[in-house]
C-alpha cells in the first residue's frame, strides 16, 4: 500500500480500507527503520498522529477535506513549520523554531496532510549532494535495493558490506529519501539550481520545479530569493500533479507570486504526442554525460519520434555560461540574504561579549559551515562598489541572455524540451568526497541550473536503472507557466517507460545488518 | 595671499556665493541669472556673526558655502512600509514587531500602498517627476538596529526625481520684504527606517527597539542649492508644512518624524567645490540653521588655518544589491491604466493629483488675494503652527477688518505669546480672545484689559475662592467623590469639568485639580469635610 498513488490511497481512506492513524503509524515505523538514511532531521511524531486523528475523525464523518486528507508527507527543513525546530541543516539555526508556518506547509496542512518531520539537506541547501550538513549526510536508498545489490555481487569480495553507500543527490536529499524509502507519500523541496531534480533523478521519483512565480516562497529560507522555487517530490507525476494543484496561486505574503487564479491541476491522459514538439537542446550534449545517461535520452527521443512527434534539435547558444554566471548572482544574494544571522534575534550566539562586531563574527564563524562562508565572502566582494559593475551586473545580463535563449526557443514552436537531469546515475559518497562541494554543485548543476536562471518550469522523471542497478532521471523544461502542460507530457513519458519500483523488502525485514 | 574670509555684509544680512556645479540656477523673483552671484538672507546666527563682519579688503577671496540636504520623513501610515505592524510613536519597546520586522527567515517583504501613495502625493506637490517604474534596493550594513543586515530602499530608480521646493526668505534692511527661493529636489525614494538602538553604559549593553524598524520613510534629497543655515532651514520649515498639508508626514523634528542631514563645504567661488562633511541627526529647525552655519564657519577656520576638511563618511561605503523579493513599482496615468484593472491593485498618479490639498503656498496667495494681506505676513501665519486656523475663526467669529485682524493677530497676539514664551495651542481660551477683540472693533478707546475685566473673562487667580467652589462641589455631588475613593481615575475629571462649569470657564483645570486632589486626600485621611 505504501507505494500505491496517491489517489489510490486516498480512495482506499475514504473507502476505510485503511485509516489515517493506520497509515500514519506504518510511516513512522518505517522512518524509525530506515534511520540510518539521516533522511529526517526532526521526525514530528506527535504531530503527525495528532493530525491523523483528526484526519480519521474528518473521513468517518464523511468530511474530508480532497486527496491529500491523511496523507503522510514531509518537509525540507528550510521551510518555516510552526513551532516545530527549522535548522537549515546548520548550526546558525539550531534549536530555532519559527512562529508561523511557509505558506506552502500551511496549504498542505489545510488539506489535512500529516507532517511526518523535517528532511535533511546541505545546509542552508548549498550543495548537489545532501551530505554538507551539519546533521550528517542523506544515504541513497537505492545503496539497500534489492535490484543494486545483485549487481554488485557479482563485484570482487573484500569491499565491506556498507562502506560504498550512494549519496541522495541534493540538496533536497533527505526528501527524496523519505519518499524513495516509502516514508510518506510526498516531499517538499527546493530548487534554485536543480536541487530538488538532482535528488529525484538519484533516487528515482520524479522532482517538479514549478515556475518562479507560481507558489509562494513565503517561509522558505532563502537561498537566492530570485531563483529559488518550492518543489515537489513524489513517486508519481499525477501525484506531484495534485500536490502542485494545491500549493500553487497567489499569495498576499509574497509579492513575486502570479496575480491571475490558477486553475486547478488534473492532468488529461495524453493518448497522442504527434502534435507535439520537442527540443534537444544539443548544447546538452557535453563530453562528461556519461553513456548509459546519454543512450537513455537519446532512446527517449527515439520514443517521441516513434510516436508521431516531432523531435527537433535546438540551440541554447549561452548554456555554458550559466554555472559562472549563477556562481556570481548566487553567491551575492546568499551574501545578502545570510547578512540577518547576527545572533541577536534568534538562532546561534556566541559566548563572545566584548563588542557587537566581535560577538557577529564569532556567531557567525561557528554558526555556518565553510560552503556556507565561502559564498558569503564571494558574494561579498562582487557587492563591492568597484566589483559591482564587473561582475554583478555582468552576471545579470548573462542571465538575461540565457533566459532569452529559452523564449527563442519555445518561440520557435517548441512545447518541451527534454534533457538529461545530472550527468550519470548516483556516485558513492566516498567517491563525492573526493571534490569539493563547489566544484561538485558546478559539475552537477549543469543541466538544471539555466532552468532556476529563466524561472520555467522543469521535472526530472525516472525512465531506468543503470547497469549498476540505479535510477536514471531525464528531464523536461517547459514554457513558464506551462506546469500543466509539462506534467502531462510528463505523464505520458512516464506511462511509457514504466520505471520498476524500488525494492527495499530485504531491508526492511532486516535493517539490523546495517 | 589675503586672508579669505566669509563675508557677512553687513549685521543682520548673511551673504554666501550660491554655486552649484556651474549649473545656472533658476531661482523665482529677484534672481535670475549666471553660475555665481550674491544673494541676500539672513541667517539665524547673523546677530552674532561667528566669523567677522567687516567688509572685504579689495582683492580678498571670497568664501562660499553649498548646502545640500538629505531629509527623512516619516510616513504618516497606520502600519509599516513593508509588513503590516502597526506605526504608534512612544509604543512599549518592541511591542510593534512583526516576524519580518524582526528579520525572521523567510519572512517577504510586501509593499504598503499608503506609502506608496504619500511618495507620489510629495512628489507631485514638490513639481516631481514621478517615475511610472520604480525599484528597490537593499543597501547593506551590520548594525544591532538593522535587523536583516540590509535596508531597502531605492537606489537605482527611486519613484520620484527632478523636482523643486520653493521656499520664502526675508530680505532688505528691515527684513521687510519676503523673496522666492528654489532648491531642487534631486530625488525623493520610499526606504525603511531603522530600529533604536539604546546604549546602556553603566552595563556596558546595548538595548534595541525594533518599533520603529520598518517604518516608511521618504528619503528626499535636495540638490545643493542653498548657502547658509538659515536658507536649508526655511527650506525645510516649508517642506514641513507641505508635508503637514498634504499628511504625509506629521513632520514633527522632534519626535523624529523629520530628521535632516546637511552636506557642508566651502570653496572660492571659481573653484571647484571643497571636501564635503555631513551634519547629521539635526533634531529641530533651528538648532540645523546653527548647526550648518557653525560648519561653514568651522571649515572655512580650517583651511585658513591651512589645514584641510577630512570627510569620515567616505570611509564606509554600503553594497548594494535589487531587492529579488519585490517586482518593479508600477505606477499608472489615466491614459496608461490597463483596461479592467482592480483599483485595489493600481495606483492612479492622475487620482492622486485630483485628490491634493491646498499647498502653503496656494494658501499664502489666498490669504494676499482674500485679505489683501503683504506677503511675510502670509508667511508668518503659515509658519506658527495654530495661527492661520485662529486667525480665520477670529475673522470668522468677528467679521472684523482683515487688514485689523491681521494687525492685531500678528503684533499684539503674537507678540503676547511671544512675551510669554507660549505656542498658539496654549493660547488663552480661543473664544475669549475672540470676545475681546470683538469688543475692541466695536468699542474703540477701551483697552483690552478693561474688556477682560468688563466681562469678567479674565483667569480666576483667587485660591481661596475656588477652594470654597471645589468644597461645595464636592459636597453638591457626594456620589462622584464616592467614585473617585472608589479608585475610578475618571471620576476626578468630572469633579473638575463641574468645578470650570462653576467659573464659567475661568479656571485652570490643573489648579482646580490641584485643590481637588488636596480636599479628596483630606477626605481619605478622614479629616472632616470643611
Amino acid at each position: 500500500m505504501l507505494g500505491w498513488t496517491l489517489r489510490e490511497v486516498s480512495a482506499a481512506l475514504k473507502q476505510g480500507q485503511i485509516t489515517p492513524i493506520e497509515l500514519c503509524q506504518k510511516c513512522l515505523s518505517l522512518i524509525k527503520k530506515t534511520k540510518f538514511l539521516n533522511a529526517y532531521i526532526t521526525v514530528t511524531e506527535e504531530v503527525a498522529l495528532k493530525q491523523a486523528e483528526e484526519s480519521e475523525k474528518r473521513y468517518k464523518n464523511g468530511q474530508s477535506l480532497g486527496d491529500l486528507d491523511g496523507i503522510p508527507v514531509a518537509v525540507k527543513d528550510n521551510f518555516s513549520t510552526s513551532g516545530i525546530e527549522t535548522t537549515c541543516a546548520s548550526n546558525m539555526l539550531k534549536g530555532y523554531v519559527p512562529p508561523y508556518n511557509a505558506t506552502v506547509v500551511q496549504k498542505l496542512l489545510d488539506q489535512g496532510a500529516l507532517l511526518m518531520g523535517k528532511t535533511n539537506l546541505d545546509e542552508f541547501a548549498m550543495g548537489s549532494g545532501s551530505t554538507d550538513g551539519v546533521f550528517g549526510p542523506v544515504k541513497n536508498p537505492w545503496s539497500y535495493s534489492k535490484q543494486f545489490r545483485e549487481k554488485r555481487k557479482q563485484k570482487p569480495r573484500g569491499e565491506k558490506e556498507d562502506s560504498n553507500w550512494l549519496i541522495t543527490g541534493g540538496s533536497s536529499g533527505g526528501s527524496a529519501a523519505a519518499v524513495s524509502a516509502f516514508t510518506c507519500f510526498a516531499a517538499l523541496g527546493s530548487d534554485t539550481g536543480g536541487s530538488t531534480r538532482n535528488p529525484a533523478a538519484h533516487c528515482g521519483l520524479v522532482g517538479v520545479k514549478p515556475s518562479y512565480g507560481l507558489v509562494s516562497r513565503h517561509g522558505l529560507i532563502p537561498l537566492v530569493n530570485s531563483m529559488d522555487v518550492p518543489g515537489i517530490l513524489t513517486r508519481y507525476v499525477d501525484d506531484a500533479a495534485i500536490v502542485l494543484g494545491i500549493l500553487a496561486g497567489h499569495d498576499p505574503k509574497d509579492s513575486t507570486t502570479v496575480q491571475d487564479p490558477v486553475k486547478p491541476f488534473v492532468l488529461p491522459n495524453l493518448t497522442d504526442v504527434s502534435k507535439l514538439c520537442i527540443g534537444i537542446p544539443k548544447e546538452y550534449l557535453v563530453p562528461e554525460l556519461s553513456s548509459e545517461v546519454r543512450s537513455l535520452w537519446s532512446k527517449a527521443a527515439d520514443l517521441f519520434e516513434s510516436e508521431g512527434a516531432k523531435v527537433i534539435d535546438v540551440s541554447l547558444p549561452h548554456t555554458s555560461y550559466s554555472i559562472v554566471c549563477y556562481h556570481v548572482l548566487c553567491t551575492s544574494e546568499v551574501a545578502s540574504n545570510m547578512a540577518r544571522f547576527d545572533g541577536l534575534e534568534y538562532g546561534h550566539r556566541c559566548d563572545i561579549d566584548v563588542s557587537t562586531e566581535a560577538m557577529y563574527a564569532a556567531t557567525r564563524r561557528e554558526g555556518f559551515n565553510d560552503v556556507v562562508r565561502g559564498r558569503i565572502l564571494s558574494g561579498n566582494f562582487f557587492l563591492l562598489k568597484e566589483n559591482y559593475e564587473n561582475y554583478f551586473i555582468k552576471a545579470q545580463k548573462v542571465r538575461r541572455l540565457i533566459a532569452n535563449d529559452f523564449v527563442n526557443v519555445f518561440n520557435s514552436g517548441v512545447d518541451v524540451l527534454l534533457t538529461p537531469t545530472t550527468l550519470s546515475e548516483a556516485v558513492p559518497y566516498l567517491e563525492f568526497i573526493k571534490e569539493d562541494n563547489r566544484t561538485r554543485s558546478a559539475q552537477d548543476d549543469i543541466f538544471t541550473q539555466a532552468v532556476n536562471m529563466a524561472g520555467l518550469p522543469a521535472v526530472s522523471i525516472p525512465v531506468a536503472l543503470s547497469k549498476h542497478g540505479l535510477p536514471i532521471g531525464l528531464q523536461f523544461i517547459g514554457r513558464a507557466f506551462c506546469d500543466q502542460q509539462l506534467l502531462t507530457i510528463a505523464k505520458w513519458f512516464e506511462k511509457q517507460v514504466q520505471f520498476p519500483v524500488i525494492q527495499l523488502q530485504e531491508l526492511l525485514n532486516d535493517c539490523s545488518s546495517i | 595671499m589675503a586672508a579669505p574670509v566669509l563675508r557677512w555684509g553687513c549685521p543682520g544680512t548673511c551673504r554666501a556665493i550660491a554655486w552649484v556645479y556651474g549649473v545656472p540656477r533658476r531661482r523665482r523673483g529677484a534672481w535670475t541669472g549666471s553660475t555665481s552671484s550674491w544673494i541676500r538672507g539672513q541667517s539665524s546666527l547673523a546677530q552674532e556673526p561667528l566669523h567677522t563682519s567687516r567688509k572685504p579688503r579689495k582683492g580678498e577671496h571670497k568664501w562660499a558655502a553649498v548646502v545640500g540636504l538629505e531629509i527623512h520623513a516619516q510616513i504618516s501610515s497606520n502600519s509599516k512600509l513593508f509588513s503590516g505592524s502597526q506605526v504608534c510613536f512612544a509604543a512599549p519597546p518592541n511591542s510593534l514587531v512583526s516576524f519580518f520586522d524582526a528579520s525572521l527567515p523567510g519572512t517577504l517583504p510586501v509593499l504598503n500602498r499608503r506609502c506608496v501613495e504619500a511618495a507620489v502625493m510629495t512628489g507631485l506637490a514638490l513639481n516631481c517627476h514621478i517615475n511610472k517604474k520604480s525599484l528597490f534596493d537593499r543597501k547593506h550594513y551590520f548594525y544591532a538596529d538593522l535587523p536583516a543586515g540590509y535596508q531597502i530602499t531605492q537606489q537605482r530608480l527611486p519613484i520620484a526625481v527632478n523636482g523643486s521646493l520653493t521656499y520664502g526668505i526675508c530680505v532688505g534692511k528691515r527684513r521687510s520684504q519676503v523673496t522666492t527661493r528654489t532648491v531642487r529636489v534631486k530625488q525623493i525614494q520610499l526606504e525603511q527606517d531603522s530600529g533604536k538602538s539604546l546604549h546602556d553604559d553603566l552595563r556596558s549593553q546595548t538595548l534595541v527597539d525594533l518599533n520603529r524598524a520598518g517604518i516608511g520613510l521618504l528619503e528626499l534629497v535636495l540638490e545643493p542649492d542653498l548657502s547658509c543655515g538659515e536658507e536649508a532651514a526655511t527650506a525645510v520649515r516649508e517642506l514641513q508644512l507641505i508635508l503637514q498639508a498634504l499628511g504625509t508626514s506629521q513632520a514633527n523634528m522632534a519626535e523624529g518624524q523629520l530628521r535632516v542631514d546637511a552636506n557642508v563645504s566651502v570653496h572660492h567661488p571659481g573653484e571647484p567645490l571643497g571636501v564635503r562633511t555631513e551634519v547629521k541627526n539635526l533634531n529641530s529647525i533651528r538648532f540645523l540653521a546653527k548647526a550648518i552655519d557653525y560648519e561653514i564657519q568651522r571649515q572655512i577656520k580650517e583651511l585658513e588655518n591651512g589645514g584641510e576638511i577630512l570627510n569620515e563618511t567616505t570611509l564606509t561605503t554600503a553594497r548594494f544589491m535589487p531587492e529579488p523579493n519585490l517586482p518593479p513599482l508600477l505606477l499608472y496615468d489615466t491614459t496608461s491604466l490597463p483596461a479592467g484593472a482592480d483599483s485595489q491593485q493600481v495606483i492612479n498618479v492622475d487620482q492622486i493629483r485630483e485628490r491634493l490639498p491646498e499647498l502653503p503656498s496656494v494658501t499664502r496667495e489666498r490669504l494676499i488675494q482674500q485679505y489683501g494681506m503683504l506677503p511675510e505676513h502670509s508667511f508668518t501665519l503659515l509658519n506658527e503652527v495654530g495661527l492661520l486656523e485662529f486667525f480665520q475663526n477670529v475673522i470668522k467669529e468677528t467679521r472684523a477688518e482683515p487688514k485689523k485682524v491681521t494687525s492685531w493677530v500678528l503684533n499684539t497676539f503674537l507678540g503676547y505669546l511671544k512675551l510669554q514664551n507660549l505656542a498658539v495651542r496654549e493660547r488663552p481660551r480661543q473664544q475669549h480672545v475672540e470676545l475681546v477683540f470683538e469688543e475692541l472693533w466695536k468699542n474703540e478707546g477701551k483697552t483690552p484689559a478693561q474688556i477682560v475685566s468688563e466681562k469678567k473673562l479674565e483667569l480666576m487667580q483667587d485660591q481661596e475662592a475656588l477652594e470654597q467652589l471645589c468644597r461645595s462641589v464636592m459636597q453638591g455631588h457626594p456620589e462622584v467623590v464616592m467614585d473617585v475613593k472608589k479608585g475610578n481615575p475618571r471620576a476626578i475629571n468630572r469633579l473638575i469639568g463641574l468645578v470650570r462649569k462653576a467659573t464659567l470657564g475661568r479656571a485652570d483645570p490643573a489648579v482646580i485639580k490641584a485643590i481637588l486632589e488636596k480636599q479628596l486626600s483630606c477626605h481619605d485621611s478622614s479629616c472632616p469635610p470643611a
